[in-house]
């Protein structure tokens, strides 16, 4: 099958690379793009491991086709970082949230979009936000915890 | 790895055209939640994926004439958001907030959900309370009753050349109540073991329907008719749940066995019943909070 050019935003650069019709979004960022953040976990949408933001909201890049964000604007982890690490990765450091990390990105770029939903949301709503990010570590306490902890100070 | 040709269109009508050409070796493309799934695990194979995203009339929730039209592209996040949904249908915005989780209803259509036709899909009990009816273009324009849409597990009427465009939902002028009850393994994104929907309107009208208990969703009529112009009231519950499994005809699966599904169906029927009375009321428990 063809290649195609796609460009599109990401982490607020402009960038162009070729794909494949069926290369998905997880696999160009991660392989291509060297954008390591989003990672594969279930593959199929369930996980949230491999969650990025797409023209703002959270979005699983392993069931989107690179193709379909030219024209676009990703920001993974490394996006939402770029001048130093943000008060809610400080605050999931402060609470020791995560412990093998592999559902961090996800988490910190979903709790990220709820945040700028609603700066003020209750333990229920967070724990809605982050019902489709697994983590088999930490039993979620810490993440929540975090969570509230960092809009308790905004 | 499978290969397809990847087409974004701008317009129906293009997206028509490729259709027509391409026929059952095409398929298109709204979210992906469902489809690119179904590719990689090889249960469809299409070698043109038409990709509707860019066609601006499919988009949007708003008022037209005597319904409410929620457009082909407009995925459960912006149902959840809409004012105007929880204004005129908040049963809607409840049932989509028990789909999946945001970081798929972000993607996920309303119009594609039906589209899969899965029998547990979690927006067809409200679609069928509501009498929604599905805007269908193909060789010729059609609207169809929701009910008349599903033809089983993963079968819709939709013929190969044809292309949702949208749902209309008929304005209500009654006062109503309503609810969507989804039972899953566990709390969070799960699919159903269980579905319900129901409406009471003030004229004491029910409506009934259910999912993931039959090959695909329905309503019970019988059960409605049973009810019509009855105020209800605990005896009335009882008599009703026998009358509504009539309707289904549940299946063993991974998710829970036939007996447990018949048995919850009539618990949760109930519990449905009553929250939808009690919402008509003015006194039931406020729109979005899981009912199970
Ligand atoms: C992790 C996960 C959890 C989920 N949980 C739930 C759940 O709890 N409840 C639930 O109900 N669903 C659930 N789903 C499925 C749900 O996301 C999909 O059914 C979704 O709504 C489909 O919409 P889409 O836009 O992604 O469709 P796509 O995947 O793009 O398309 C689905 C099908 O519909 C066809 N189609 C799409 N739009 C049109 C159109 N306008 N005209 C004609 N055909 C069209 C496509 O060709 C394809 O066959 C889940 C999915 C995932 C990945
Ligand atoms: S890897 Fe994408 S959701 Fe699990
Ligand atoms: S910390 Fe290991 S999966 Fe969450």
């Amino acid at each position: 099958m063809e290649s195609k050019e796609i460009k599109f935003k990401l982490n607020g650069k402009i960038v162009r690379t070729e794909v494949k019709p069926y290369d998905k979004l997880l696999e160009v960022l991660r392989d291509k793009l060297g954008v390591k953040s989003p990672k594969y976990g279930c593959g199929r949408g369930e996980c949230g491991a491999c969650s990025v933001l797409l023209d703002g909201k959270t979005v699983r890049s392993c069931l989107i086709y690179a193709v379909e964000v030219d024209g676009h604007e990703i920001v993974s982890l490394e996006g939402l970082q770029a001048n130093g690490l943000t008060e809610l990765q400080k605050s999931f450091l402060k609470h020791n949230s995560f412990q093998c990390g592999f559902c961090a990105p996800g988490m910190v770029i979903q709790v990220t979009e709820l945040l700028r939903e609603n700066p003020h949301p209750d333990e229920e709503e967070i724990r809605e936000y982050i019902s489709g990010n697994l983590c088999r570590c930490t039993g979620y306490n810490p993440i929540v915890d975090a969570v509230l902890d960092v809009i308790k100070n905004k | 790895m499978k290969t397809f040709e990847y087409f974004k269109v701008a317009s129906v009508d293009e997206a028509l055209r490729l259709l027509s050409m391409y026929g059952n070796k095409a398929k298109i493309l709204a979210g992906g939640t469902d489809l690119v799934v179904m590719i990689d695990d090889e249960m469809v194979a299409p070698d043109y994926i038409i990709d509707i995203k860019g066609i601006n009339n499919l988009k949007g929730i708003e008022i037209r004439d005597n319904y409410l039209w929620i457009g082909a592209l407009t995925t459960f996040s912006e149902i959840i958001h809409a004012e105007i949904i929880k204004e005129k249908f908040p049963v809607l915005f409840e049932a989509s907030k028990r789909v999946a989780s945001v970081g798929v209803r972000n993607r996920a259509t309303l119009v594609g959900n039906i589209c899969s036709a899965v029998p547990s899909l979690d927006s067809a009990p409200t679609l069928l309370v509501l009498n929604a009816s599905v805007e269908i273009k193909g060789k010729e324009d059609k609207l169809v009753p929701i009910a008349d849409f599903f033809k089983g597990p993963r079968k819709t009427i939709l013929e190969k050349d044809e292309i949702v465009l949208g749902i209309r939902i008929p304005l209500e002028t009654r006062k109503y109540g309503a609810n969507y009850i989804k039972l899953g393994r566990y709390e969070g994104e799960d699919l159903a073991q269980v579905g319900v929907a129901t409406f009471v309107a003030e004229d004491l009208e029910y409506r009934i329907a259910f999912c993931a208990v039959a090959p695909t969703p329905v309503r019970a009529l019988d059960a409605e008719a049973f009810l019509k112009g009855k105020e209800l009231n605990t005896n009335l519950l009882d008599e009703v749940v026998p009358l509504a499994l009539k309707a289904i005809a549940p299946i063993s699966d991974v998710r829970a066995s036939k007996e447990y599904r018949l048995h919850t169906s009539g618990v949760l029927l109930k519990r449905s019943l009553k929250a939808s009375f009690d919402r008509l009321k003015g006194n039931g428990p406020s729109y979005g909070i899981n009912l199970v």
